[in-house]
């Protein structure tokens, strides 16, 4: 059992303007087998989150907290917590030209374990990965993200969930991009790594076309970087009659 | 070495997936040897001590007699020292003003006769070549030939039965010289003259060891030639000299490694190598070179290619203080071709200063250059290259492309690109870019779990990649462990 908890969360980052407050008093409690979905408007601050979650130098935290079962993420260095057992499955991954995939994931693999994977099973494990993902098995020998397009992108975040096995994924606007078979099969992967590995998912969306596959417990509502209402699963079916009017009009 | 090490390396030798060599490395550390110079040891030197500094013509008289040279060798010899006197140092590349000649020893024998095997070697040097991995190497069944140059001479040599039968012959440079003197009166100094530069006169002044290469006509050798060099003695020059005859129709691939351990004093390396491919035969030189960053490494490597043939130069520098050197390939016949690989590391107080030059002579002749350079910690990084296409060379074709990657702000790079175009009917390509590793990209990796020095290592890996692949199995490892040893501590 695993809880990450983001207590009155205050981000900052310098724009050309100056520094800019993002995020503004952000808390959020995501335990292991919760899947939350964070929704809002563009600009709202929810790809800071993400990114701040997982420790992107770009983001400034000026108060507030980040713990994993009690350890304070806001000290870890990037690989530190990946190691300790967050996963962010990114807007744009980047691409790493002449590194294979196969060699990628197992030197990451190695990295967040802290030991080399079994040869015989790992390459396994692999293959079975890629091809629930409809991932062709090409893509092992072809270079990390590159001239991937943006959905086979998307699943190879997916895959790397599914083999990494984080014990809390935060997913950046995986959805966007995807057709909908994309979408079934990527869905599928992250249901797929709830059911195994009990993982706890913050789920960060425009849409509530996602939610239809990956059912949400708690549902967010993000507008002008703070959570403006929180709710079941009903909350997304208010959004998607009535969109995030209501919302920004309070903030205003 | 045990049955199980021969079973590791097999097995090393069946995957190219980097995760099982990893595993296989780690448990069977042996193995290490085959891919991993740890620099910076040296043993006692007792040749070397006597030896006298600095050069004048009794020097190069002692050499010549000491190894009982014939007569045309050493006026050669003397000429080369006139020209090496008149030259001045070039100042259009790296500084080398801090080169003290003076303070240089030129000849050092370290054992009166050569070795004819691996038991015949005094202990001290067979110490230092187990450190380096040969004895590995040797047993390798892909190692064709070992020769292994201690010091100025080749002490040990050792060639396959079945080359020789193929009528092939590798050698030392000095042996060969004695049984082979027809090859050398009529190749030796007739690709790269006598007073080309002023330290490929040097190099003919006071020239030793290095590898004879002979492939007769047809004859393919399908493994490559090694051979492996150091320099054991504070301050002193390595001067071999290395000629390859390539008959037509042939191929061979010729290896050679370089690596020294760290002194206090500056160390000068300046070899020649001359190559000679044949009508439609094809020759492959691959070179990593890791001197001790103490090293001044001014090579000078030509190829002259006949119609028809090819030649290959795939050219890594890691180590060396200062490297000048730039493999040339001058296209004498039709169709001929030449290509030239090329990978530079420049880390703290190193300047790498290489390229290639390609002379276009015939028709139809084609080129190609690639550039891969990578600066560090304040390291300086220079692609300087040559095309040239002669009138006449018409149907020609060049292309350069050159990439340098930036680890840090500190770190420099420059690129200068020549080219003098004789002739109308040419196609000529050039590409260049500067990339520096981008905070994203560090950042994908480490969100992965890779430290900021391991993400970097496999960023700089990836970059030089189209060149790795070219190499063979225990180079790519040695270049990928030489690359996380140079990213460790180059960041935060």
């Amino acid at each position: 059992m695993s809880t990450l908890e983001i207590k009155d969360l205050h981000v900052s980052i310098e724009t050309e303007q100056g520094t800019k407050e993002i995020l503004k008093g952000v808390s959020l409690t995501i335990s292991s087998g919760e899947k939350h979905a964070i929704m809002g408007p563009n600009g709202s601050g929810k790809s800071t989150l993400a990114a701040t979650i997982a420790g992107h130098p770009r983001y400034e935290v000026t108060s507030g907290s980040i713990t994993l079962d009690g350890e304070d993420v806001l000290e870890m260095e990037v690989d530190e917590r990946a190691r300790a057992g967050l996963f962010l499955a990114m807007q744009y991954p980047v691409e790493v030209p002449g590194v294979t995939m196969t060699n990628f994931l197992r030197t990451a693999k190695t990295a967040i374990d802290g030991e080399a994977p079994k040869i015989r099973t790992w390459t396994k494990d692999v293959k079975e990965a890629m091809a629930k993902l409809k991932i062709d098995a090409d893509f092992a020998n072809r270079n990390v993200n590159e001239g991937f397009s943006g959905g086979e992108k998307k699943r190879v975040e997916i895959l790397q969930l599914e083999l990494f096995k984080p014990k809390i994924a935060v997913l950046d606007e995986t959805d966007s991009g995807l057709d909908i078979d994309a979408l079934r099969v990527v869905s599928e992967g992250v249901n797929r790594a709830h059911a195994e590995n009990n993982m706890g998912t913050l789920l960060i969306t425009h849409y509530t076309r996602i939610l239809n596959y990956i059912k949400p417990d708690y549902v967010h509502v993000f507008v002008d970087g703070k959570v403006a209402e929180q709710g079941g699963p009903e909350l997304a079916d208010e959004l998607e009659a009535n969109g995030y009017d209501r919302f920004l009009a309070a903030a205003a | 070495m045990t049955e199980q090490i021969q079973k590791a390396e097999e097995a090393l030798r069946s995957t190219d997936d980097p995760g099982v060599i990893q595993e296989i490395l780690d448990n069977n550390p042996e193995l290490k040897g085959l891919g991993n110079y740890e620099y910076g040891w040296s043993d006692p030197d007792v040749a070397g001590a006597s030896a006298k500094r600095g050069l004048d013509a009794s020097v190069v008289e002692d050499i010549s007699a000491k190894k009982g040279e014939p007569e045309w060798m050493l006026k050669l010899r003397k000429k080369g020292l006139k020209y090496f006197e008149r030259k001045p140092l070039p100042t259009w590349g790296a500084d080398l003003s801090e080169i003290d000649f003076d303070q240089i020893k030129y000849f050092v024998r370290s054992t009166e006769k050569q070795a004819q095997t691996w038991e015949d070697l005094p202990e001290d040097i067979r110490n230092t070549y187990e450190k380096l991995g040969i004895p590995e190497a040797e047993r390798e069944r892909l190692v064709a030939g070992v020769a292994a140059q201690y010091e100025s001479e080749v002490v040990y040599h050792q060639i396959r039965e079945d080359l020789e039968a193929q009528g092939v012959i590798f050698m030392d440079t000095d042996t060969a010289l004695k049984e082979h003197p027809e090859f050398f009166e009529e190749y030796f100094g007739s690709v790269i003259p006598v007073g080309d530069n002023k330290f490929a006169a040097l190099n003919t002044a006071v020239w030793s060891g290095g590898s004879f290469v002979y492939v007769p006509k047809g004859v393919h050798v399908e493994i490559p030639l090694q051979a492996y060099f150091r320099i054991n003695t504070e301050n002193m020059g390595q001067f071999e000299r290395t000629l390859i005859i390539a008959d037509e129709d042939s191929y061979v691939h010729y290896i050679e490694g370089c690596t020294a351990p760290i002194y206090n004093t500056d160390s000068l390396h300046s070899a020649v190598v001359e190559i000679v491919v044949k009508k439609n035969a094809r020759v492959r030189y691959t070179t990593i070179q890791n001197w001790s960053t103490n090293v001044y490494n001014l090579v000078t490597k030509r190829a002259v290619v006949d119609a028809g043939g090819t030649m290959e130069w795939i050219d890594g520098n890691i180590g060396s203080k200062v490297t000048m050197k730039y493999p040339a390939v001058y296209l004498t016949g039709e169709h001929a071709k030449g290509e030239t690989l090329s990978v530079a590391f420049a880390g703290e107080g190193q300047h790498q200063d290489t390229g290639s030059k390609m002379v276009h002579m015939a028709p139809n002749t084609s080129s190609s250059i690639v550039s891969k350079s990578v600066a560090r910690s304040g390291g300086r990084a220079s692609y300087r290259g040559l095309v040239q296409v002669n009138p006449e060379a018409k149907s020609s074709a060049n292309s350069v492309v050159c990439d340098a990657l930036l680890v840090d702000t500190i770190s420099k790079t420059d690129t200068y690109p020549y080219i003098d175009i004789r002739e109308d009917d040419v196609t000529l390509g050039h590409e260049a870019t500067v990339s520096k590793v981008s905070e994203d990209q560090l950042f994908y990796l480490m969100s992965r779990g890779l430290a900021e020095d391991e993400a970097m290592a496999m960023i700089v890996r990836g970059f030089i990649e189209p060149i790795a692949r070219e190499l063979p199995m225990e180079y790519a490892l040695e270049l990928n462990r030489l690359i996380e040893l140079q990213m460790e501590g180059s960041v935060g």
